[in-house]
């Protein structure tokens, strides 16, 4: 069973998919916190265009993703002082990020490639990735995980708080803008593990789960972090030894992934339910809120 | 150049995509108005994935569009209530229902390019037959829409009022996104996934920001839906590249700018009556803002998790 990881696209996949699959852990729990789901969705389909586009000028696709993702959210990040609740101008950018993507795919097949590239860059291409890939997400990982663990405090203040972290001084604007551009780093590496439109497996999912299951900060990342990595791993495995035919390791991610996130809204509910819906959320300032 | 418009397939494109642009104009001013964005998105992929189940299943791929985008429809509407949320659940019923998507299309043996064209659409190859489908379904659409127009428009400016005066607010919710999912499985087969959402957000967002009342923002909705379809398909007619490329530059390049500038206008407007949040959508806001002053518990939470 285990000699399957001698072959080096095996390899690979099981190094970048478990890279990612933190990372990506790591950063969802502020995507959470922060709601910024909608733009990390956005960021991904901006991905789209950026895999597309670099598949014309003809390099690595996730540096194409990179490349455009990264500017993308320079850009948010100056649109306003607060992307979330932003979600008309999002779901715009959203949008025509897509319509170019299509207009570069287009040019991609006239130029007699096959349509099987829109394909893999839709729903991953985790047995594609390189050596080299890996080595540029291992150096993003880890810059991204260091960034986050040094402004961890700051983050989670803003991030909970903004009125009053700002009150103390906590810098909310910049930490908002050094955020996306590490969401945009997360989004397109779990763009090319997962696909860039099953990127909530990897990035929401297992956070929104584990927040679910716990209050405290860290016992959630840690949990996130846990999830992540099982629905990679278990997904990998069952992708190549499990099952006696080849289904995609994406299908298998993200049903893991949807699956626990609906077991744990469950388990919230059955738990503590009138807590809970009483919370009034700190990120979202149009909330409704139902007084019992 | 114009003798594009002898072709019949170009007719029918023009005569389906002008129906489409219409309804999605419309249901598009309620989406933008109930926060429902993401939803917008999400339908259409996860009615893609419907479509290559039926493919896979053999059945006509319309069954599998209605059957998922119902589902996922009542699943967001049920896991959404929560308002906090709604963004997580309508992304992960997404991210559920596209993964069960290339399940299908890998055990599908053919390659499904049928079931690839509703990801981005292709609005030219269009029957006749399609063309009286699409036109007597957006009909009714319609015919509904407006049957429940005032208390839809009623409740989704005001939700906490309209409950209080009587009107289901819960179920009107409901009602409007089957209703959304209904109309996803029909214009997706025409228009594709990518170009139904840009005829659904682009027109309402643009106009919201250039006139107040409702009438007048779902009007110039629709006819700005009609002239970004028109000119779309006029320039795909004549060009090489994709109508949804260019429906949804038109579409950004339109938006922009009057985005960019409205504060200059809407922030007049909004000072006379409105103290706050010139920015955002004026009475929405402000009932929910008033509502949220009002709890205590809110104070509770933030002091706990700063600690």
């Amino acid at each position: 069973m285990f000699n399957v990881l001698q072959y080096d696209f095996l390899q690979n996949a099981f190094l970048a998919g478990s890279l990612v699959a933190i990372m990506a852990a790591v950063t969802g729990y502020f995507v959470v916190l922060r709601a910024l789901a909608f733009a990390g969705e956005a960021l991904a389909d901006i991905d789209f265009a950026g895999a597309t586009g670099a598949a014309i000028l003809g390099i690595s696709s996730l540096l194409g993703m990179l490349g455009l993702a990264l500017l993308a959210a320079l850009g948010m990040g100056a649109l306003g002082e607060r992307v979330r609740g932003r979600d008309i101008e999002i779901g715009m950018v959203l949008s025509f990020a897509l319509g170019l993507g299509v207009l570069f795919l287009s040019i991609y097949i006239q130029h007699g490639a096959n349509s099987n590239v829109g394909v893999s860059v839709l729903f991953g291409s985790i047995l594609t990735v390189t050596r080299r890939d890996v080595i540029i997400t291992l150096i993003s990982s880890s810059a991204t995980l260091l960034v986050l663990a040094l402004l961890f405090r700051p983050l989670l203040f803003a991030s909970v708080d903004p009125e009053v972290a700002q009150a103390r001084g906590v810098p909310v604007r910049l930490l908002s803008i050094v955020f996306l551009l590490l969401l945009a780093v997360a989004t397109a590496e779990a763009a090319l593990v997962i696909g860039i439109l099953l990127v909530f497996a990897l990035l929401v999912a297992p956070a929104a789960a584990a927040e679910h299951l716990t209050r405290r900060p860290l016992t959630a990342i840690i949990l996130s972090v846990i999830l992540g990595l099982t629905f990679t791993w278990v997904g990998l495995i069952l992708a190549f030894v499990g099952t006696g035919r080849h289904l995609p390791v994406s299908f298998y991610i993200s049903t893991m992934a949807a699956l626990t996130y609906f077991a744990s809204v469950l388990i919230a509910r059955f738990r503590s339910p009138r807590r809970y819906r009483a919370l009034p959320h700190p990120s979202r300032e149009h909330i409704r809120i139902h007084a019992h | 150049m114009f003798s594009i418009f002898q072709y019949q397939f170009i007719q029918n494109a023009f005569m389906a995509g002008t129906c489409v642009a219409i309804v999605a104009a419309i249901m598009g001013y309620f989406v933008i108005l109930r926060g429902l964005t993401f939803a917008g998105h999400a339908l259409p992929n996860i009615g893609f994935a419907g479509a290559a189940g039926a493919v896979l299943l053999g059945f006509d791929p319309v069954i599998g569009l209605l059957a998922f985008t119902i589902i996922a429809a009542i699943a967001i509407g049920v896991l959404g209530k929560a308002l906090r949320e709604r963004d997580i659940a309508v992304g992960i019923i997404m991210t559920f229902a596209l993964g069960l998507g290339i399940l299908f299309l890998s055990l599908y043996s053919g390659y499904a390019e049928r079931v690839y064209s509703i990801l981005f659409g292709q609005i030219v190859g269009i029957s006749l037959e399609n063309v009286l489908f699409t036109t007597l379904s957006s009909f009714l659409t319609l015919v509904i829409l407006l049957l429940v127009f005032r208390p839809l428009l009623f409740s989704s400016f005001d939700p906490e009022v309209a409950e209080a005066r009587g009107v289901p607010v819960n179920l009107l919710g409901l009602v409007f996104l089957v209703l959304v999912a209904i109309t996803v499985s029909i214009a997706v087969q025409i228009v594709g996934a990518l170009l139904f959402f840009t005829l659904l957000i682009g027109p309402a967002a643009t106009t919201i920001r250039i006139v107040q009342r409702p009438i007048w923002a779902i009007l110039l909705a629709s006819i700005l839906g009609i002239c970004y379809t028109w000119l779309g398909i006029f320039f795909a007619a004549n060009g090489t590249w994709p109508v949804s490329f260019y429906i949804a530059t038109i579409s950004f390049g339109v938006y922009l700018p009057i985005r960019l500038l409205s504060p200059l206008w809407i922030g007049q407007h909004a000072r006379k009556s409105m103290p706050s949040r010139q920015d955002t959508f004026l009475p929405h806001m402000q009932s929910l803002e008033q509502e949220q002053n009002n709890s205590t518990e809110a104070t509770g939470r933030k002091s706990e998790l700063t600690r």
